[in-house]
């Protein structure tokens, strides 16, 4: 096995995820097999390759600093699912 | 046991672009919540964002007047955590390519010259504003958030570990701060939060090369903070190891009301950001000749103008530091020199008088009451014999408040200075003869005797006699 079930809690946690425990042995037998393919990468020789940033033949898209309209903050605000005197609402953040 | 404190910074410096770092969105300081936003920055799904030409502009030459590599291939990262001050879930950043590395400044503290390396130097987007609601953070429900700070550019400046008090640390922001301004890329406006420190703080027993576990204070937005931070940390710490005990590596939040820095037990493993290249951005790719472009276009910069003062106009080390820490003090000195005004003469005055009145009023020297060109006339003035140095800070005074020319000024209140030989020799007469005391202590050995002379004859006229014709004249009379 590649990955332990603490790795699964792990990535589980970080991407805001919540796994059933009793679904934890079908995910680590998937993620397993995903590694275990990825593994075919090893066959080939990349020493005098470099790594790749940057999958498209493109360098230096820029635009000018001019500064163009913005949303209407009714637009802006109008797939909020909770929102307050013009603010999005969200539920209390700070940690105890 | 006797400890060292070992000091890093990371300053996020705001730019002073007219969009932000990847959209149109303008960065104006305190528009009303939420009305400089777009698809974009509010991180909507199938946007493309695009580089502000100008934040890449911004970070290179900031790369350069901090004595930086320049990267010629630099590209941006995801860094993913989940805040609700950032609408996408990662803050568009760069990891292992930023536009700068390896650079330093010099810091003076106590008259000794040190240098700080730099590590890097790389370009991010800032986040958004929390404002919680309910009476207390603790007792709040929930939080409103506006994203109109979202997006603005920041480059954040990585110090090594090479500070070792609260004063270096204040030194090397003061000089950051020095250069940014310099080169003009951000109004360093503290109290806007245009400059703000993460400070990593760790100690270690004098002498010894490895590290100890450092704790972090996040979102320090004044020198003053700054300083006391630092100082209560390097206490804490030090009392928790002769007590035997171990510094937790954590971040820690200082209530400047307390002077005091709280833990904020945030979770283990909540730093793991997981990087990864930003797909929707491609790499920048900058050219020797742009660099180059970049370089020339840099003005003299706080350490080469402070040595021009001091080599051009005999300026001590001291004074050309202080007129030279803030570009806007040191424009004005020129343009105070410009007017034809002795350069010690205008350093004394910059440095005493003016920015007395400037900091009781709570003002940038940009925004003061007498202009460069003012100042220099009044000190030629003084150059003059018109007026004589004391008498000087009385028309000073009067310039805070009315406009006019200081020659006007003078003369509108008889403030002009008595040269006629005539004139004071009647009041010198008149004090000899009315202090017969002095005369006679001075006659009979002490010199000192003279002063008290010279000062009846000021007073005598209302302090616009020259003093050194005073001087003179007396002693003529004495010997």
């Amino acid at each position: 096995m590649k990955v332990t079930k603490e790795d699964l809690q792990n990535v589980a946690v970080l991407s805001r995820l919540a796994i059933a425990e009793e679904q934890e042995e079908k995910y680590l037998g998937q993620l397993d097999k995903i590694l275990t393919y990825m593994d075919n990468l090893s066959a080939l020789d990349t020493k005098d390759v470099k790594p790749t940033t940057y999958a498209l033949p493109m360098q230096n898209v820029f635009r000018e600093d001019v500064v163009k309209e913005s949303l209407d903050r009714e637009a802006a605000l109008a797939n909020a699912p909770l929102k307050e005197d013009g603010y999005f609402k969200v539920p209390k953040v700070l940690e105890d | 046991m006797k400890y060292e404190a070992v000091i890093g910074l990371e300053i996020h410096c705001e730019l002073k672009t007219n969009t932000k770092i990847f959209c149109g969105c303008a960065t104006t300081f305190g528009a009303d919540q939420n009305t400089h936003v777009c698809p974009v920055c509010l991180g909507m799904p199938g946007v493309l964002p695009t580089i502000n030409k100008r934040v890449v502009e911004f970070g290179i030459k900031a790369g350069l007047a901090t004595n930086c590599e320049i990267n010629k291939y630099s590209k941006f990262d995801r860094k993913n955590y989940y805040y609700p001050d950032l609408p996408k879930n990662w803050q568009t950043s760069q990891y292992d390519l930023p536009i700068a590395e390896h650079g330093w400044v010099d810091i003076d503290v106590e008259g000794k010259r040190k240098r700080i390396r730099l590590t890097r130097i790389h370009m991010e987007e800032d986040a958004g504003k929390l404002v919680h609601s309910g009476t207390t953070i603790k007792d709040s429900s929930s939080s409103n958030v506006d994203y109109n700070r979202t997006g603005v550019p920041l480059l954040e400046i990585v110090s090594e570990p090479d500070m070792s008090s609260a004063e270096e640390a204040r030194a090397y922001m003061e000089k950051i701060k020095s250069i940014m301004e310099y080169i003009d890329v951000s109004n360093c406006r503290m109290e806007e939060g245009n400059l703000r420190a993460d400070i990593n703080v760790s100690l270690r027993p004098v002498g010894s090369k490895e590290l100890g576990t450092r704790t972090e204070m996040k979102n320090i937005n004044s020198f003053k903070n700054l300083e006391d931070a630092i100082n209560y940390e390097i206490e804490r710490q030090e009392e928790v190891l002769e007590d035997g005990g171990h510094i937790v590596q954590e971040t820690r939040t200082f209530d400047p009301a307390r002077g005091i820095t709280l833990s904020m037990r945030s979770k283990e493993n909540a730093h793991d950001y997981r990087y990864m290249p930003e797909p929707d951005l491609p790499p920048i790719v900058t050219s020797e000749e742009t660099i180059e472009k970049y370089r020339s276009e840099l003005p003299e910069l706080p350490d080469a103008r402070r040595a021009r003062l001091e080599s051009e106009y005999g300026l001590s080390d001291y004074d050309a530091g202080i007129i030279t820490s803030s570009r806007a003090m040191a424009e004005y000195f020129d343009a105070v020199i410009a007017e034809g005004a002795d350069p010690k003469l205008a350093a004394n005055w910059i440095m005493g008088d003016l920015s007395k009145e400037l900091n009781a009023a709570g003002i940038d020297i940009s925004q003061s009451p007498v202009d460069a060109k003012r100042l220099g006339e009044m000190i030629q003035l003084i150059m003059k014999d018109t007026i004589s140095g004391k008498i000087a800070k009385k028309v000073f005074k009067e310039m805070l408040t009315n406009p006019d020319s200081p020659e006007k000024i003078v003369k509108d209140k008889g403030l002009v200075q008595i040269t006629d030989t005539k004139a004071i020799e009647g009041i010198v007469d008149e004090v000899i003869a009315n202090n017969q005391k002095a005369v006679d202590d001075y006659k009979g050995g002490n010199k000192k005797a003279i002063g008290a002379l010279v000062g009846q004859v000021m007073k005598a006229s209302k302090g616009k006699a020259n003093p050194q014709m005073v001087n003179k004249l007396l002693a003529e009379k004495l010997n």
